[in-house]
């Protein structure tokens, strides 16, 4: 290359990213580690348990019942969300005027915070003073205090929550399909019906697999919306697994045995999207739409 | 424009009852593809348009009531006298304060984020040496790696450093997951800038300086916009490095503040509904002038 020049930037043009990233970021990811061999009560500092929170954790069945439950929502997000998304992000590709101005209401609810999702969801379903219990047929039912409900409850705030987001990827990823190949299809006769599951979904494969990652790394860390919207109650009917982390840590100060199960956590996490990749054989690198 | 032009063979389209049928004449298709509304699409997305609207409809609704039209009418009706109590009682609550420390924290990471993937992007993108490439791998792991998941050693890291307590408490951390997908943004743009571009600067002989400031940072500028609005979304709305890094109500951000406000409140739904709508406010309307920027950040590193 003719510009080995003095252009080229050392090495040193990384060092303060990398030094910070590996300082807040890598740091931590070592540190669990660490402390889930320790007992520390947030105060002072850790003193070293060995394999105890370990031996426990294997025969905790609260730890067994909220990975349970993760696994649960896990699979119901997975299976509500993909659908609605692909469709709505499908559907929000196309031009028209009507479209446009429908899929930026669509869009608001990535605008909320999660406290403010969480909140506003609350008070819609507040079992006393909600809009829900305003309305027919949903005031009998007690969407956040009923047991068997609030898992389903939880995991349409969850939906209502993702699914603009997962609708971007899907519509950004739609508008990158040429025209020219929905225009041959039409003239070779396929319908609406066809053209969907012969040419968009096959060329949106990519799309759907780094949109389920996201959702199953999601879904096996993220826990503030529950947090704040049920607390992962009534009794432990929503406590899933990274909320239950967080509760032994933060509220029952049991930081080493909290460091235990977040690092199941985030082996989990890891590994799942590790799996999916590598089953899938994705490669990010790769175009979506190569071979075109 | 309306729904008939959805049939249009430039609209992905998706699903629809309509049967496949058989091929008969290609042309005839066409065209009543395109006089045909696509009915399914249109009652499925109203649907979807009412559930999206009517609890935010019902948030902004609800905070210009009193607390007694609350409890007596249709939370869906219009307000019969419109109060502003509520946005008052916001403030009197605390609301400014938790405003400014959001307006900190956000600004505070974004420009830690943007200082140091600008020239970590550059070297990356132009410095083929195994060690930099490394370096951008590792870093490129904290894709996979969730915030929330090392909440309780950032708080060991957070409290060591005497940073409890603090808004920097919060800004580092968000930072720093921040970090992986700007980098990756950034590196990008980077890479398509053309190789000439980069030569003619060693031509002229600027040293990797003067590139940096003469000729990537004013072509960054569209990644620059993405990794701010893409770090500004997450700094903005953050609640769990806040709830567990701070504690004081001097130090409490907007979010944060929104979940005092719930059992400050208590019974009192409106003032809630008012604090979640304020906390609403500065997005939407970055949202409403800057739809594009703002979306596309959103997915940054991820949408392709």
């Amino acid at each position: 290359m003719a510009a080995q020049g003095r252009e080229r930037p050392s090495g040193w043009y990384l060092t303060p990213a990398l030094t910070f990233f590996g300082v807040f970021a890598v740091l931590p990811m070592v540190l669990v580690v660490y402390l889930s061999f320790t007992d520390w009560d947030g105060f002072g500092f850790p003193s070293p348990s060995g394999a105890g929170n370990w031996s426990r954790l294997v025969s905790d069945p609260e730890v067994r019942h909220s990975l349970g439950l993760t696994l649960v929502f896990m699979v119901l997000g997975w299976v509500v969300q993909t659908p609605i998304a692909l469709l709505i992000g499908v559907w929000a590709a196309g031009r028209q005027r009507n479209r446009a101005v429908l899929s930026s209401i669509f869009f608001l609810p990535v605008l909320l915070s999660t406290a403010a999702i969480a909140l506003l969801w609350h008070s819609v379903l507040d079992p006393n003073f909600g809009l829900t219990q305003q309305l027919p047929v949903l005031d009998r039912f007690n969407f956040l205090g009923d047991p068997s409900i609030v898992v389903y409850t939880v995991a349409w705030v969850l939906t209502w929550q993702f699914v603009p987001f997962h609708t971007l990827l899907y519509q950004s990823a739609a508008r990158g399909i040429p025209v020219s190949i929905y225009e041959a299809a039409t003239i070779d006769g396929a319908g609406r019906y066809r053209q969907f599951f012969r040419i968009t979904l096959p060329l949106l494969r990519y799309t759907v697999i780094t949109s389920t990652v996201l959702m199953l790394v999601g879904s096996v860390t993220t826990f503030d919306t529950i947090l704040i919207l049920t607390n992962g109650g009534p009794g432990t009917a929503t406590r899933i697994a990274p909320l239950y982390m967080y509760q032994v840590g933060f509220s029952g100060f049991e930081f080493g045995y909290a460091s235990t199960i977040a690092v199941v956590l985030l082996v989990l996490g890891a590994g799942l999207s590790l799996a999916v990749t590598r089953l899938t054989g994705f490669r990010a690198m790769t175009s979506q739409q190569e071979g075109l | 424009m309306s729904l008939i032009q959805s049939g249009t063979p430039t609209a992905r389209v998706p699903a629809t009852t309509e049967p496949a049928g058989p091929v008969t004449e290609a042309p005839r298709r066409r065209r009543l593809g395109r006089e045909r509304p696509n009915w399914l699409a249109g009652v499925l997305s109203v649907i979807w348009l009412l559930l999206v609207l009517v609890p935010i409809y019902y948030m902004v609704n609800g905070s210009f009531r009193t607390r007694q039209d609350y409890l007596t009418d249709n939370p869906l009706r219009p307000p019969a006298d419109p109060t502003l109590d509520n946005y008052e009682s916001v403030f009197t609550g605390g609301f400014g304060r938790y405003f400014v420390n959001n307006i900190v924290v956000t600004v505070g990471t974004v420009a830690i984020v943007v200082a140091l993937t600008v020239p970590a992007a550059y070297a990356v993108a132009r410095n083929a040496e195994p060690l930099v490439q490394r370096g951008f791998s590792i870093m490129l792991i904290g894709l996979a790696v969730p915030a929330q998941a090392t909440i309780i050693p950032v708080y060991l890291l957070i409290n060591q450093l005497h940073l409890y307590d603090t808004l920097l408490a919060i800004i580092l951390p968000t930072a720093a997951f921040a970090l992986p997908v700007s980098l990756l943004v950034m590196t990008n743009s980077l890479r398509d800038i053309p190789n000439e571009l980069y030569e003619a600067q060693t031509l002229d002989g600027a040293g990797a300086f003067g590139t940096l400031r003469h000729l990537v940072l004013p072509l960054a500028k569209p990644a620059i916009t993405t990794v701010a609005v893409f770090t500004a979304m997450g700094a903005w709305n953050g609640f769990l490095f806040p709830l567990v890094l701070t504690q004081s109500a001097d130090q409490r951000t907007l979010t944060v503040g929104l979940t005092t406000f719930q059992s400050q409140f208590g019974t009192n739904v409106p003032g809630l509904l008012a604090a979640v709508t304020l906390s609403l406010l500065p997005i939407f309307f970055v949202y409403l002038f800057g739809r594009r920027y703002l979306l596309s950040g959103l997915t940054a590193g991820f949408g392709k």
